[in-house]
């Protein structure tokens, strides 16, 4: 049967057309092809590859940032804590030392007061006993000032002595 | 709908089994009855003629060159055979008139001239999509249309044959193979076609299969390493069964034919069946004929329904063989190039 029989003159075109078709695609068709289709997928390749590393870049990068961020803030906060307790203590020192110094001072004052205050009045007992003697001196002067005056004092002065005694030996 | 009608009667008329240069050999057992043989073997064989169709009983038919070595080059036209004193003989062949021998016979036959056709339209297909290459910068874009379809089939047939089969350095058989794969897809299409470009029973004829499965097999022997070599000629097997008798060899030289000749008939058979099997959906539009015009209409749409079914099936199988031949054919090269140490991993997981 001729069907499974291979026919000489099919085979002899087959051979010749297929090696010139063979020939052809090979040196023109396919090579050029698939060499761009693969330089083209490994060119897409790189650019995944590239896209990658800078989103691990990138995140890298960002994960820095946060952690400079969230420094800075740490140092920020303690800064302004510190900043916040020198301000306190320098306050308090402030106040204690004005405390302190006012405390001083009232006493000092104090003590001047009380000196002057006694040389105030040791001034004034001096001045009221040199004013009672002139005033008694006076008063002496002018009640003495006649004869029967000294001798009426006289009178009465001895008058009281022996009423004091009197009363005493009573 | 009239026009429906109209194309589905001027394509069941391309189908019409009108003999055309045989008449006289192959009379019809009765007038107007099928000659289901002739019908069958006049579109999957080879012919001398491309037979288009027939008008009022005259055949259409493209006259294609006959070329003979038969005692000094003979050229003639197959209309003019009988003029130049050669004949058809019952097998359709061509043999001198007077000697009944058979010439060398290189004719331009059918099968041949659409060889020709379909080997151009690739080459054109093909270097089509290479131009789009040298005009384009493909770093830059991608083929849209025509060359991205081919650049997705190339790809396809490349990334998951021929670079699975082969293995490394798969580059080397890539165009082989590739042309392979392309070969025969196309004319798969063509043959499912069923007017003039198409229609030839290429890749379903053995003289066609077997020069792809020749090819494939020198791409296997000629480049397998010693270790394929060695597995051949002596096998990791107890030497009692290579050395007084050398059976595996044997049984390893068998299987060298057996896997291109199983890609030959395989090939081959299902192309060949797939248009039998279409022809014979469509034959039951006439062998019907003389039932009656209701059982004739109803087989009518059964056969067309049937034949649209088939006819998508053949579009499968079409590339379903391309692929196939070519797979086999990177897995057989992938093989007879394995390094050691693969090959016995190979062997455990089959």
């Amino acid at each position: 049967m001729s069907l499974i029989t291979p026919d000489f003159g099919l085979l002899f075109w087959m051979t010749v057309i297929f090696a010139i078709v063979f020939f052809i695609l090979a040196k023109f068709g396919f090579p050029l092809i698939t060499g761009m289709v693969k330089k083209r997928s490994d060119r897409i390749d790189q650019a995944l590859r590239d896209a990658e590393q800078a989103e691990k870049q990138l995140k890298r990068m960002a994960e820095e940032q946060r952690q400079l961020i969230e420094e800075a803030r740490r140092e920020q906060a303690r800064i302004l804590n510190e900043a916040a307790a020198n301000g306190d203590k320098i306050v308090q020192e402030a106040k204690d030392q004005a405390r302190a110094q006012t405390t001083a001072m009232i006493e000092q004052a104090r003590e001047e007061i009380r000196i002057e205050q006694d040389t105030a009045r040791r001034e004034l007992s001096n001045e009221i006993a040199s004013l009672s003697v002139e005033v008694a001196e006076k008063l002496v002067r002018s009640h003495l000032s006649t004869k029967e005056r000294q001798n009426a004092l006289i009178d009465k002065l001895i008058e009281e002595v022996r009423a004091s005694r009197g009363q005493e030996v009573s | 709908m009239h026009r429906i009608r109209t194309i589905l009667l001027l394509f069941l008329a391309l189908l019409l089994p009108v003999p055309a240069g045989a008449a006289e050999r192959h009379a019809p057992a009765e007038p107007g009855e099928l000659d289901m043989q002739h019908y069958l073997f006049g579109h999957v064989g080879d012919a001398y003629e491309w037979h288009i169709t027939t008008v009022n009983g005259h055949p259409v038919s493209i006259p294609l060159p006959c070329i003979v070595f038969d005692g000094g080059l003979h050229v003639f036209f197959s209309n003019r055979m009988e003029e130049n004193g050669y004949t058809l003989n019952d097998d359709g062949k061509l043999v001198n008139a007077a000697t009944g021998k058979r010439p060398v016979d290189i004719s331009i036959t059918k099968n041949v001239f659409s060889l020709i056709l379909s080997s151009i339209l690739l080459v054109v297909l093909v270097l089509l999509t290479a131009r789009w290459y040298r005009r384009h910068d493909a770093m830059k874009e991608a083929p849209r249309g025509f060359a991205g379809l081919m650049e997705m089939l190339i790809t396809m047939v490349t990334d998951d044959i021929i670079k699975e089969g082969v293995g490394k350095d798969y580059e080397k058989y890539a165009p082989y193979l590739l042309t392979a794969f392309f070969f025969i897809f196309l004319n798969n299409l063509l043959g499912i076609v069923p007017f003039f470009p198409g229609g030839a029973n290429l890749t379903g004829n053995i003289a066609v299969t077997l020069f792809l499965a020749v090819c494939t097999f020198l791409a296997v022997n000629l480049f397998g390493n010693k270790h394929y070599y060695k597995d051949i000629f002596w096998p990791e097997v107890p030497t009692w069964l290579k050395v007084p008798l050398p059976l595996m060899p044997l049984i390893e030289i068998i299987g060298m034919f057996t896997k291109p000749f199983s890609l030959m008939v395989r090939l081959f058979a299902n192309i060949l069946a797939g248009h039998i099997m279409l022809l014979g959906v469509v034959a039951v539009v006439f062998l019907t004929a003389k039932l009656g015009p209701v059982l004739n209409g109803s087989m009518t749409v059964i056969s067309v329904l049937f034949g649209v079914f088939m006819d998508i099936l053949e579009l499968l199988v079409a590339f379903i063989q391309a692929y196939v031949f070519t797979m086999l054919s990177s897995v057989f090269i992938g093989l007879s190039r394995m390094e050691p140490e693969h090959e016995t991993e190979i062997k455990t997981t089959k």
